[in-house]
C-alpha cells in the first residue's frame, strides 16, 4: 500500500478514514492489526482485498490475496450451501466438485449442505463460511475477526486449519483478541485517527494502543 | 467471462429457483405476455391499417417492446442486492449488469423465436421475407435496450429518482415505441417527431425484414446507431464512476 487515502462522503461532509497509509506485506508474513471500533481496520482490509478502491494512492498485489474472511459470510439465503460453494469456486476458477468433500467434512453440515442457507443456524453459517473460505487457495489471507465466534471445538479447528495447515501463508489478522495476535503474528499495526503505526513488539504495540486509543 | 457465467447461474437460481419449470420461466413469461397481447389485438382487430397480418404484427411489435423495456427494469437497482458479492475483487459492477442483460436478452429472444416458429409452423404467421434484416433490427433494439439499461442502472446508484421516473416513462413510451403502429400509418407531420425515438427505427427495420414489400418502413440506421453509440459511451463512463465508489456490504 503506497500513500493510500480513503475518504467517505457523509452528510456532514468528507470523512478521512485512512490518511496516507503505507504498508508492505511479504510472503509468509503475519501481521496483526489493532484499533478501536470504527478506526478503519476493516476498510483497510477491504482496500487490500481490492473489493474497494482507494480515494488516492495505490495498492499493488504480487501475491494472490483472499477476500476478507469473516463469519458473516456473503451468502445468498435462498441458495443452498452447495450453490454458494459452487458460486465462489466458479468466480475463482476452482473446480467445485473437488472441494465438496472438504467443505462437507469441515462444515459438518450433512444433508443441510443441500438446503437453503436461510434455514441454517448462525453456527452452521459460520462453519460453512469458514469451510468455503478454505476451499480456495491463496498466498495471503485477510482475516477480519474470524476467530471471535463459534464454540471452542470450532474455534480449535479453525485455528488448526489456518495456523497449522497454512502456516507458510501470509496473513493479515484483525482481532480484538490480543492473545491470539500475540501467538500468531510477528508484526503489529495500530490504526489510529487515519494513521498506521507499525511495531515489531506486541507489548509496545499494545501499550501504544491502550494509551492512545 | 468466468465471473459473468457464475453470476448468470446464480441469477437463474435465485430468480427462478429449482421448483416446477425453473429457468424455463425465463422465456415462458415473456411468451405469455406476447401471447396475451397478440390475442387482444387479434380480437380487437385494432386499426393497424392495412393488409398486414395481425398475428405477426403483434408478435414483432410486442417482442420488441419486451426486449428494450425489460433490460433497464433489471439493471435499475441491480447493484444493491449484489453488494455483498463485491467483497470478491473479481466481481465487478459491470459483471452484475452484464449477467442480467444477457439473461434478459436471452429470455426475450427465445420468446420471440419460439413464438414465431410455433405460429409459422401452424400457419398463423408467414415466415419472414428477409431473416437477416429481422435479426439486424432485433440486434439494434437489443443494443438500444442494453446501452440504456447500463446507463440507467449506473445512474440509479447515484439517485433513486431514476427508478421512480423510469416506470412512468417506460409505460408512456410503449404506445409511442412503434410496437402498435407503423410510422407510415401516421400523418406526415407526426412522423418526424415519432422518429426521434430510437427504438421506432429498430421496429421499422425488423418489420421491413418480416413483411418485405407489404409495408413501407421509415428508418435511419445511422441515426439509431449514433444514439446507441452515445448512450453506450455515457453508460460506460457512468459505470466507471460508480465502480470507483462501490462499498461492499
Amino acid at each position: 500500500m503506497r500513500n493510500v487515502v480513503k475518504q467517505y462522503q457523509t452528510r456532514h461532509g468528507e470523512v478521512t478514514v485512512l490518511d496516507h497509509v503505507n504498508l508492505i506485506i511479504r510472503h509468509g508474513e503475519k501481521i496483526g492489526i489493532l484499533g478501536r471500533n470504527g478506526s478503519g481496520k476493516s476498510t483497510m482490509i477491504r482496500l487490500i482485498s481490492g473489493g474497494e478502491q482507494p480515494t488516492s494512492g495505490s495498492i499493488e498485489r504480487s501475491m494472490s490475496v483472499s477476500w476478507p474472511l469473516a463469519f458473516s459470510g456473503a451468502f445468498q439465503g435462498t441458495l443452498t450451501g452447495l450453490d454458494n460453494l459452487r458460486f465462489i469456486c466458479r468466480i475463482y476458477g476452482v473446480n467445485a466438485n473437488s472441494r465438496i468433500e472438504y467443505v462437507q467434512d469441515f462444515s459438518e453440515l450433512g444433508k443441510y449442505l443441500y438446503e437453503p442457507v436461510k434455514t441454517y443456524s448462525s453456527g452452521m453459517r459460520a462453519r460453512l463460511a469458514f469451510a468455503i473460505s478454505m476451499a480456495v487457495d491463496f498466498d495471503c489471507f485477510l482475516i477480519d475477526e474470524i476467530i471471535a465466534v463459534g464454540d471452542s471445538r470450532f474455534h480449535e479447528r479453525c485455528q488448526r486449519e489456518l495456523f497449522e495447515k497454512r502456516k507458510e501463508k501470509a496473513m493479515i489478522i484483525v482481532s480484538h483478541d490480543i492473545q491470539n495476535i500475540r501467538e500468531q503474528c510477528e508484526r503489529f499495526c495500530v490504526v489510529h485517527e487515519g494513521k498506521l503505526f507499525q511495531f515489531f513488539n506486541i507489548d509496545i504495540a499494545y501499550n501504544f494502543y491502550k494509551d492512545n486509543c | 467471462m468466468r465471473v459473468i457465467g457464475a453470476l448468470l447461474m446464480r441469477e437463474v437460481l435465485t430468480r427462478y429457483g429449482r421448483h416446477n419449470i425453473g429457468f424455463l420461466w425465463l422465456f415462458i413469461e415473456p411468451m405469455l405476455f406476447t401471447l396475451g397481447v397478440t390475442m387482444l389485438w387479434t380480437f380487437m382487430k385494432s386499426n393497424h391499417g392495412s393488409s398486414i397480418p395481425i398475428v405477426a404484427f403483434a408478435v414483432t411489435g410486442y417482442s420488441s417492446v419486451l426486449l428494450w423495456r425489460n433490460m433497464p427494469a433489471r439493471t435499475i437497482g441491480a447493484v444493491e442486492p449484489n453488494l455483498s458479492l463485491m467483497y470478491h475483487r473479481n466481481v465487478k459492477i459491470i459483471d452484475v449488469f452484464a449477467a442480467r442483460l444477457l439473461l434478459e436478452a436471452a429470455g426475450a429472444t427465445t420468446s420471440f423465436f419460439v413464438l414465431s416458429i410455433l405460429w409459422i409452423s401452424i400457419g398463423w404467421m408467414q415466415p419472414p421475407q428477409d431473416i437477416l434484416k429481422v435479426l439486424f433490427g432485433w440486434f439494434m433494439i437489443a443494443w438500444f435496450g442494453a446501452s440504456l439499461a447500463l446507463l440507467l442502472g449506473s445512474l440509479s446508484e447515484r439517485s433513486e429518482v431514476v427508478d421512480k421516473i423510469w416506470h412512468p416513462t417506460a409505460y408512456l413510451l410503449f404506445p409511442l415505441s412503434g410496437a402498435a403502429f407503423m410510422v407510415d400509418f401516421l400523418p406526415q407531420s407526426v412522423q418526424k417527431y415519432i422518429l426521434v425515438l430510437p427504438m421506432v427505427h429498430g421496429v421499422e427495420i425488423l418489420r421491413e425484414g418480416y413483411f418485405g414489400s407489404l409495408v413501407h418502413a421509415h428508418y435511419d440506421i445511422l441515426y439509431m446507431a449514433t444514439v446507441c453509440l452515445v448512450l453506450t459511451i455515457l453508460a460506460f463512463a457512468q459505470e466507471r464512476h460508480i465502480s470507483k465508489k462501490v462499498i461492499p456490504e
